[in-house]
């Protein structure tokens, strides 16, 4: 399921809002997620799962064209850990041979 | 620092975008739900800019009780996995808070 597709599932779903509302909708809240995440801050949706950055620190690289070594700073990246309801949905569905 | 949650997102939705209290709510709601019953279908979930939701199958393996030591195979189960997007990868490198976080 693609970005799009998620804005259509959800806009037929509901009876309030139109699609472009749904679309606006959809883009703001993955927008606030990067937001929070970009500054540092965690994600917490109960039942979903919590998004949270993980630091990985320096190391000496490599160029993987030259082979030329190159020293790499630390960083941060997006870490998610599925919650609970998450992982016994994504079990049934084996479960049920999906 | 505070998480992000669901009510900050549709307050969020309530200011910029103007949608009633209820309205808010319930497609912050949904959109957390349509994603859970995507990967539930086995199906991935890719949100450009953003990151993919990507499952996998993990065969039975042995295991072992940590507290009494016993040998108690991990049942065959399915994970999801969550890759960001080069964009989101890019902005949260900018980062320079100097607390790690776990």
């Amino acid at each position: 399921m693609t970005k799009s597709e998620l804005i259509e599932t959800i806009a037929a779903r509901q009876t309030q809002l139109s699609s472009k509302d749904v679309e606006l909708a959809v883009k703001t809240i993955l927008e606030h997620m990067s937001q929070a995440l970009s500054a540092g801050e965690r994600i917490e949706i109960r039942g979903f799962g919590s998004f949270s950055l993980h630091y990985r620190e320096p190391r000496r690289g490599r160029n993987p064209k030259t082979g030329d070594a190159v020293e790499l700073t630390g960083k941060y990246v997006p870490h998610f850990k599925p919650g609970k309801e998450l992982r016994e949905r994504v079990n049934l569905g084996l479960q049920m041979g999906l | 620092m505070t998480a992000l949650t669901k009510s900050e997102m549709a307050e969020r939705l309530f200011e910029e975008l103007g949608l009633n209290k209820r309205e808010a709510k319930e497609v912050v709601e949904l959109f957390f739900e349509e994603i859970r019953a995507c990967l539930e279908n086995n199906e991935q979930v890719k949100l450009s800019g953003f990151g993919n939701f990507d499952l996998r199958d993990k065969a039975q393996r042995p295991g072992r009780n940590p507290k009494t030591g016993e040998e108690i195979p991990i049942s065959a189960r399915r994970v999801v996995t969550f890759r960001p997007g080069q964009k989101l990868k890019a902005r949260v490198e900018e980062y320079a808070g100097t607390e790690p976080q776990q």
